[in-house]
């Protein structure tokens, strides 16, 4: 392989956003039948460096070469034609047509198209790597990772064989995950050369060839995967060393916070959402709660916070000195003027938890506007908190005056949970907290979570990463269809027992 | 395949304010330019002449200058009435009617209760009953929306309809004389409900009114709380609710004061200046006010310029068609081809055009 012409050649790439530059000078190469990852920290410019491959941006400098020679990539049908596909994060599938519809959509052929013959090759194609999709189901009726295969199947239709993916597996559970590397390891048997953007170093270690790591939108380095580890990868990734053991402090003196009996709860087309759960969230602890997505946690969380109709049961939060106080029926307005400071880390950070187009200072506002003196809002004291939300956590942002939607995922998520943890809550609700933050970032929020738990908070942690979750949490709650599978202790459970939970009731297997 | 693109276009993150400043006053001055070229080929006038006849009709003697006052601030009036809903992206385009609906307050009170009651009583009964009036105008379609989300647009636009035909028919009622089919100048012999002049003018005070209201929406969408809140909901609902703030209530509040202040362009107009009713009183400066609050951003500080910029193209395109006795569409495609340039340049500060570097040869 050391002999042949790379597939992809990149040479001194730089691409700026006016004075920003979100990539460097960046070389390297991909052979084919390789998986390449490109691993780095938010915003160090990986999905940017992959955009002008794929056509979406244009670098300022630099050259590409396809096969030796060199390319001008305008447009993401310059790149289908040198064999250039890439998945995007967020998928651009149309919902209401089929999946062999969205396939074929935007191609260009003289000849009388025919769905059939399509049809024939979208199988055809699906049986050579394993793809298990129906070309005639509606995207709509599928799941995140079915869209995904489609995504995947149309870039194939195309002949791509040099694949792009990024953060593939950001969306899907760790079965799915493994469904989807049995299909590269497929592809790269066929001779196609795949690019993989990821954080999770445990998949670059199991997938890839090779790694390609960025920091700050410059090369770094590159390692051969059988000959890297994951401290390695992490210390060239963040550049300077760092330890990857989560702490898990003993609770100190855990009381009982929140009680929640008997939640049931609908979402507004009638669906029960939540069925009967019953759990208790005790101080100085932190409760994880695992699932696959979609089962039930979003609506869980948003009901203890009073964002949620209620159909029945009771959530209860228990003060100091042991009396209850009822939330349910209580908008959040309402449970702050009872004295109740609950903090809310939503999955969706800038379409709930933040306002995109505000600047840090008027998000630090959300929680405290009311502060001011009469009709006016109290600008100064949430402009101090940006300043110090910036420089404790090591926000990446120009100023406290820049719109928070220019800021990348893991900066955004720094400034939620920056906010939520300077009230003072006594409770935390966390969704997703690390949900597309690199090693770095996460650690930092994990860290948060611990000081908040040993400040005596009880946190609620929704979580995705079964391997975090066992490693981060006191107590485990399993959800699986809106209904509790069960409760388990963090430090005496394995991996294999939660997989089995969250998909099947109480985790038997003869619950079916 | 093998070649640069000749330009290609890519996003701006951040643009400093002088340069800002620049592209704009270059799109003025292109698009006056353009307007002169334009006027050459058509017309055969010298350009220069028709722009000087342009600033004429506007600063030409005091009495236009007081007019074009008077036009910027009924426009800027409305105007800053529908800043307020416009952030928080709930499309009021019932402005006129709104409007219209104060002036009919303001009129009814004028006309029933004038010579009755003492002047400053009735003056503060018309202000509360305009207000009332506009304000009323726009919180029902503000409920529709809170309550069922119904489309404001379509709700607020067809209440100007409803404006305009009871206006209609309450010009029949109060007819002077009896047939003549208008009200005319109302009270002429007492002046009762005439707002009092200042400074020798009837103009002034409506300005120093609006100059105000102007300051005083500045500080209240920057500053105050509701103006927090109803940022946040014009940005997102979900983070509205996350933060317990009331979105209906919010909703309704806010089409309340957007209303209320239509409502006081309404007596602004009847009260301060026309001292009459009709149908066209307001004549559709509730729609040019939605592009003046565009154009300035929702900013009612800015505001104040480019009500400015319309009122004077307005006024300076009615202008050269009287003079030059040109067809009265000439002035707008003056105003239209100006317009074009300002938008226009909006894509100029938001991206950036590379063009391809001529001294790089490819191998």
């Amino acid at each position: 392989m050391e002999n042949q012409v790379p597939v992809l050649q990149l040479k001194h790439i730089t691409k700026r956003f006016g004075n920003i530059t979100a990539n460097e000078d960046v070389s390297m190469d991909v052979h084919q039948g390789e998986i390449l990852a490109l691993l780095g920290e938010n915003g160090s410019g990986k999905t940017t460096l992959m955009n002008a491959i794929a056509g979406i941006y244009y670098p300022e400098e630099g050259e590409i070469l396809v096969r030796g020679k060199e390319v001008s990539i305008n447009s993401p049908r310059d790149a289908f034609e040198l064999g250039i596909g890439m998945i995007h994060q967020h998928f651009k599938l149309i919902d209401v047509l089929t999946a062999a519809e969205n396939i074929v959509l935007g191609l260009k052929d003289k000849r009388r198209f025919d769905l059939k013959a399509a049809n024939a090759k979208i199988t055809e194609i699906c049986e050579k790597y394993g793809f298990d999709i129906d070309p005639n189901q509606k995207i709509y009726d599928m799941s995140v990772s079915q869209k995904q295969t489609v995504e995947i199947v149309k870039v194939l239709f195309r002949g791509a064989d040099i694949l792009i993916l990024d953060e593939p597996t950001a969306v899907l559970t760790p079965q799915e995950t493994d469904k989807l590397f049995h299909i590269l390891r497929n592809m790269k048997a066929d001779g196609k050369s795949i690019i993989i953007i990821t954080h999770k170093l445990n998949e670059v270690l199991d997938i890839s060839d090779r790694v390609v790591i960025l920091r700050k939108g410059k090369y770094i380095c590159e390692f051969v995967t059988a000959e890297a580890d994951a401290q390695k990868l992490t210390d060239a990734m963040v550049g300077h060393a760092v330890t990857l053991n989560i702490d898990r402090p003993e609770p100190v003196d855990p009381k009982d916070r929140i009680r929640v009996k008997g939640l049931t709860v609908k979402n507004s087309d009638g669906v029960l959402k939540l069925k009967d759960i019953s759990f208790t969230a005790r101080t100085g602890e932190i409760l994880g709660i695992a699932g696959i997505s979609g089962n039930g946690q979003k609506e869980l969380l948003e009901s203890i916070a009073g964002l949620q109709k209620i159909e029945s049961g009771s959530i209860a939060y228990v003060n100091e000195d042991g009396t209850e106080k009822e939330l349910v029926g209580l908008d959040p307005k309402k449970i702050t003027d009872l004295g109740v400071t609950l903090s809310f880390v939503p999955e969706d950070r800038l379409g709930m938890g933040l306002v995109g187009n505000m600047n840090l200072g008027e998000n630090m506002m959300l929680r405290t506007f009311r502060h001011g003196h009469g009709l006016f809002t109290d600008r100064k004291a949430p402009y101090q908190l940006a300043e110090q939300v910036v420089k404790e956590l090591e926000v990446n942002t120009p100023s406290v005056r820049t719109a928070v939607r220019k800021l990348s995922g893991g900066n955004v998520q720094k400034v939620l949970v920056g906010r939520e943890i300077s009230s003072a809550p006594t409770v935390l609700l966390t969704a997703y907290a690390v949900r597309g933050l690199d090693i770095n970032s996460s650690y930092i929020i994990y860290d948060l979570m611990n000081k908040q738990k040993e400040r005596g908070v009880a946190v609620i942690y929704v979580g995705e990463d079964l391997d975090v979750l066992l490693e981060l949490c006191d107590r485990i709650l399993v959800l699986c269809d809106g209904q509790v599978s069960g409760i388990l202790d963090g430090r005496d459970v394995d991996k294999q027992q939660v997989g089995m939970m969250m998909t099947r009731l109480g985790g038997g297997e003869a619950n079916e | 395949m093998n070649k640069v693109p000749l330009i290609h276009i890519s996003r701006r993150k951040d643009i400093v304010w002088y340069r800002a400043w620049l592209v704009r006053i270059i799109a003025v001055v292109l698009a006056l330019v353009v307007c002169g070229l334009i006027t050459m080929v058509m017309t055969g006038l010298d350009p220069i002449k028709v722009y000087a006849a342009m600033i004429d009709g506007t600063f030409g003697t005091a009495r236009r200058v007081w007019m074009l006052l008077q036009n910027i601030a009924i426009l800027l009036c409305i105007s800053i009435a529908l800043a307020p809903a416009f952030r928080m992206r709930f499309w009021n385009l019932g402005g006129d009617g709104q409007a219209l609906m104060g002036a009919l307050g303001a009129a009814a009170v004028m006309i029933l209760l004038g010579d009755k009651i003492p002047n400053w009583l009735l003056i503060l009964v018309m202000v509360v009953v305009s207000i009332a009036a506009g304000a009323f105008w726009a919180v029902i379609p503000a409920f529709f929306k809170a309550r069922w989300n119904t489309n404001e647009t379509l709700f607020t636009l067809m209440m100007n309809y409803v404006a305009i035909q009871l206006v209609a028919f309450f010009v029949i009622v109060w007819e002077v004389p009896k047939g003549a089919g208008k009200i005319g100048i109302i009270n002429q012999n007492s002046n009762a409900g005439w707002f009092p002049q200042i400074g020798g003018s009837k103009y002034l005070l409506n300005v120093i009114i609006v100059a105000i209201l102007t300051i005083v929406m500045f500080i209240y969408m920057k500053y105050s709380k509701h103006g927090y809140e109803l940022s946040v909901v014009g940005e997102s609902e979900p983070t509205a609710r996350y933060v317990g703030i009331k979105v209906r209530k919010v909703i309704i509040r806010t089409m309340v004061l957007s209303g209320a202040l239509c409502g006081v362009a309404g007596l602004l107009l009847v009260g301060g200046t026309d001292h009459t009713l009709t149908t066209t009183l307001v004549g559709g400066r509730g729609f040019t006010g939605v592009m003046v609050a565009w154009l300035a951003k929702f900013n009612p500080v800015f505001m104040v310029i480019t009500s400015f910029l319309i009122v004077f193209l307005q006024r300076g395109a009615t202008e050269i068609t009287t003079t030059f006795g040109l067809n009265q569409s000439y002035g707008d495609i003056i105003t239209g081809i100006i317009l074009f340039f300002i938008i226009g340049c909006e894509f100029f500060l938001n991206y950036r055009i590379n063009f391809r570097k001529s001294h790089k040869e490819v191998a």
